[in-house]
């Protein structure tokens, strides 16, 4: 079946053409799975995302939540679509048999979640939010916490959020006032305001737990005083049942550009709106240690930042394919040389218009295969031993800051491309790709902005580790590009493209380095990331052309076409990139605010 | 109550869907298929007729190698066991054959003794529609069809089945056979539990002998009815444009009207 949400053609080409996702099944961790179980896993999160999350997709944008002080309203599809992922298992697929889960390798989980956020990523926030706030009350919460609040949160009956921000702290989190008093029965009182909390409330479900991180009295400043608690809506008893309203209320909700139907609030704690056991202040349950609040929120980062570009690449993703879809139908014009009265030809028969398709088809599907890949490290970091897994883990870690951003912006551009690809109708509410653009622009925003990523690229994964993950980079590429000049034909002259790319980003990682990493070098840390993301992606677009090697038929010579759209045209934009980064001239660090 | 449900497996009808140019039967092999969604709703009512009473539920298919799927979408959807009669004899067979093998392989699943048969109220390939009843004949077993919603009690089935211009109720004394409609429940998806499960669930798989059928009772060959001749659906005309010179309203009316639209 031809889906205007994702390509199964795609995901299956990727998982199993390429990355050979069969060989994770002959190692212990994921033996109890099969290329059947996956496949019918993939096929069910089509059919759900198809049936239950696409239909309301425009409804949940034009119809966005209300509050009326005391209730945040969703339209009921939301709830609908919720208990249908719930019952068919996903909010649990993904996590280790050892802790209760399905243990599905992250590969497929990130797939079937790429259908979700295509079919409707608003609507999927909720469950992402949810599947994260468990797997860190699993990962770092006590055996009580695991059973109070983990395994609700995992069969559906409550949903999470993760309440970071604060009107005055942002990407700052070291800036953050929430107070956490500590109190004879060895809960906390909290006492706060936060901003930007994505599913702060609604009637989705029977509790809401709120991930809280709060400052404990004589803390440390900056990020080592934080702690995180547990705040949730209602207080549950140590049987599980559910008691009085705590004291978290919403002070409102944020009106955005899109995802409009993920509700977005801004949580007032402790301000006395109710009083738990007769006083106010919000009861809190420490998770961890005191201090260790942003250690922990930080072990779920990488998985965070791989869900925001799997949700990027998604959004993307189903816009090329609805542009494209509407590309073949639309007569519109006539080929150059065509006499004008003469029949109209399709838009998909102009060149622009290629050119438009291919650009978004290279972001995509590229992006696809990111994330396909970071997720397969993943799995090998949990299912290798010793060295390999550590190398996975390192090179996971490396490429994160790249997967979250990629998508976030070149996906995005992809659906400024679907808008033009349409025209005016492009432009309409009465086509989705307008939403679809408005949607992805979150992603650049959200878990880190575009430019902390490239800090944390830059300053952090590749600086600070003095470029030994890079180096496993350099060395994968290196390997490919072998592989491609083996193939011969085109393959020789990409590799050679790209074997040049990476030898000019090591030169210009080495040049920075060398000079130390200074705020000049910061200041082009965005450069550096974009540069870097291109070249990993013109990479991956290598991989997948040997993967399509020496097949026939039109899915193979579109992928062949992508690569060499990617090779010739996107693939010379990292020189510039590194240009700025090697030249590190001071432009923005000197530069006097009041001239702009 | 042991629950038995006859499912088929038919191409997408998403896919584009074709016939063999040398037999002019469908084409199986090179079109994707699925397990026949009216046949969806025949599995859910049996789950969940077996999850009130706790019996089992078997489901049947007939098929080349990949009906399978149909047997084990059906088990992931939370059935209890299959059989797939696979046979190369049974290539191009028509209805009445399709319930004779249908009919042999139910006795055999039950020893002889169903309790209750479940079908969709036809496939979504052939569209006949008349297997349920042939099949209830050939069982010894009342039929009631095209049930929009169905009840067990006091050794009676009791259904309803919703028709233009009214609705009917009707009983039957057990074992019995329904044919269900797609207005009955809505169908569940398998769940992540359910594909673990399945891998772990018997199937059966037979053939024409081990029902002791006759392969010259079944087959193309044998067949009653025989598609003759497939001609592909002629291009759309090109639609004819009415100018609005102020009387358009008439001229469409006229259009409608020549068509008894009006």
């Amino acid at each position: 079946m031809n889906s205007v949400i994702l390509s199964a053609r795609d995901v299956d080409f990727l998982l199993h053409e390429w990355l050979d996702t069969d060989a994770l099944f002959e190692r212990p961790t994921f033996a109890q799975h099969s290329r059947e179980t996956v496949d019918a896993v993939l096929e069910l999160a089509q059919a759900v995302a198809t049936e239950k999350f696409a239909p309301h997709a425009r409804s949940n944008d034009l119809h966005e939540p209300t509050f009326d002080g005391t209730t945040v309203s969703l339209i009921p599809e939301v709830g609908v679509a919720l208990k249908a992922f719930a019952d068919a298992g996903f909010l649990t697929a993904g996590v280790p048999e050892d802790r209760g889960g399905g243990g599905l390798p992250t590969s497929i989980i990130s797939a079937c979640l790429a259908w979700f956020h295509a079919a409707n990523t608003a609507t999927s926030g909720y469950a992402l939010l949810s599947m994260a706030a468990a797997n860190l009350i699993r990962t770092h919460g006590s055996d009580a916490q695991r059973t109070l609040f983990a395994e609700p949160l995992a069969d559906g009956r409550f949903t999470g959020t993760m309440a970071l921000s604060e009107p005055g702290a942002g990407s700052n989190l070291s800036d953050l006032l929430t107070r956490a008093i500590p109190q004879e029965d060895g809960t906390h009182r909290l006492f706060g305001r936060k901003m930007w909390i994505s599913g702060g409330d609604h009637e989705l479900a029977d509790n809401i737990v709120h991930l809280v991180l709060a400052r404990t009295p004589d803390a440390a400043p900056g990020t080592k005083g934080i702690s995180i608690f547990i705040v949730p809506k209602y207080l549950v008893a140590e049987d599980g049942s559910l008691g009085e309203r705590n004291d978290i209320v919403l002070a409102g909700i944020n009106h955005k550009m899109g995802s409009r139907g993920t509700v977005n609030t801004a949580p007032v704690l402790g301000d006395g709106a109710h009083t738990p056991g007769g006083a106010p202040g919000a009861v809190g349950h420490l998770v961890g240690e005191v201090g260790q609040g942003l250690p922990i929120m930080f072990s779920m980062m990488n998985e965070a930042r791989l869900g925001v570009g799997i949700a990027g690449t998604a959004v993307g993703y189903t816009g090329y394919l609805k542009s494209l879809a509407y590309a073949r139908e639309r007569l519109q014009g006539r080929l150059l040389g065509a006499p004008p009265a003469g029949p109209q030809v399709a838009l998909v028969e102009h060149p622009d218009v290629r050119r438009m398709l291919l650009a978004q088809k290279s972001f995509v599907e590229g992006a696809l295969a990111l994330m396909l890949y970071c997720s397969r490290l993943l799995d090998d970091a949990v299912s290798l031993d010793g060295r390999a897994a550590e190398e996975a883990l390192a090179l996971v870690g490396l490429l994160t800051p790249i997967a979250k951003s990629f998508p976030a912006q070149w996906c995005l551009e992809a659906n400024t491309l679907a808008i033009q690809v349409m025209g005016g109708a492009g432009y309409t509410r009465d086509h989705d790709v307008e939403q679809h653009y408005r949607d992805n622009r979150l992603n650049a925003i959200h878990e880190g902005t575009h430019g902390i990523q490239g800090l944390d690229l830059l300053g952090r994964k590749v600086l600070l580790d003095r470029g030994r993950a890079l180096g496993l980079l350099v060395a994968r590429i290196t390997q490919t590009a072998e592989r491609a000049t083996a193939a011969g034909g085109s393959g020789e002259g990409y590799a050679a493209k790209l074997l040049a790319m990476t030898a000019r980003l090591r030169d210009v990682t080495t040049r920075v380095a060398v000079a130390g990493g200074g705020a000049e070098v910061l200041a082009e840390a965005t450069a550096y990331l974009e540069g870097s993301g291109h070249l990993v992606v013109a990479w991956l677009w290598l991989e997948q052309w040997l993967a399509a090697h020496g097949k026939e038929g039109d899915f193979y010579d579109g992928k062949r076409a992508a690569t060499a759209y990617f090779f010739s045209r996107e693939l010379p934009k990292v020189g510039l990139w590194l240009d700025t980064v090697a030249a590190h001239d001071g432009l923005t660090t000197a530069l006097d605010p009041t001239v702009l | 109550m042991n629950i038995v449900v006859c499912v088929k497996h038919v191409p997408d009808a998403q896919a584009d869907r074709g016939f063999n140019e040398s037999d002019n039967t469908v084409d199986r092999a090179g079109v994707d298929g699925l397990l026949s969604e009216l046949d969806e709703y025949a599995v859910e009512e049996a789950l969940k007729l077996a999850e009130a009473s706790g019996g089992e539920v078997t489901v049947v298919t007939i098929g080349p190698d990949q009906a399978a799927d149909a047997v084990k979408k059906a088990l992931q959807m939370g059935a209890d066991k299959g059989v797939h009669v696979n046979d190369e004899a049974i290539h191009g067979s028509d209805a009445p054959a399709t319930s004779l093998i249908l009919a042999e392989a139910i006795k055999k699943a039950t020893d002889g003794n169903p309790e209750l048969v479940i079908t969709g109220m036809a496939s979504t390939d052939g569209t006949m529609g008349v297997v349920p009843a042939m099949l209830a004949e050939r069982l010894g077993l009342p039929q009631v069809t095209y049930a929009s919603e169905l009840t067990l009690g006091d050794g009676k089935v009791t259904i309803r089945r919703d028709n233009d211009a009214n609705t009917e109720t009707i009983e039957a004394s057990l074992p019995a056979l329904v044919s269900v409609t797609d207005q009955i429940n809505e169908p569940r998806y398998p769940s992540f539990k359910g594909i673990m499960a399945a891998k772990k669930k018997p199937v059966e798989s037979w053939t024409l002998a081990d029902l002791g059928i006759d392969a010259g009772q079944v087959g193309l060959a044998n067949a009653w009815t025989k598609v003759v001749e497939i001609a592909k659906r002629p291009p759309r005309e090109q639609g004819e444009i009415v100018k609005d010179e102020g009387d358009g309203g008439t001229k469409l009316a006229e259009f409608l009207a020549a068509r008894k639209f009006l």
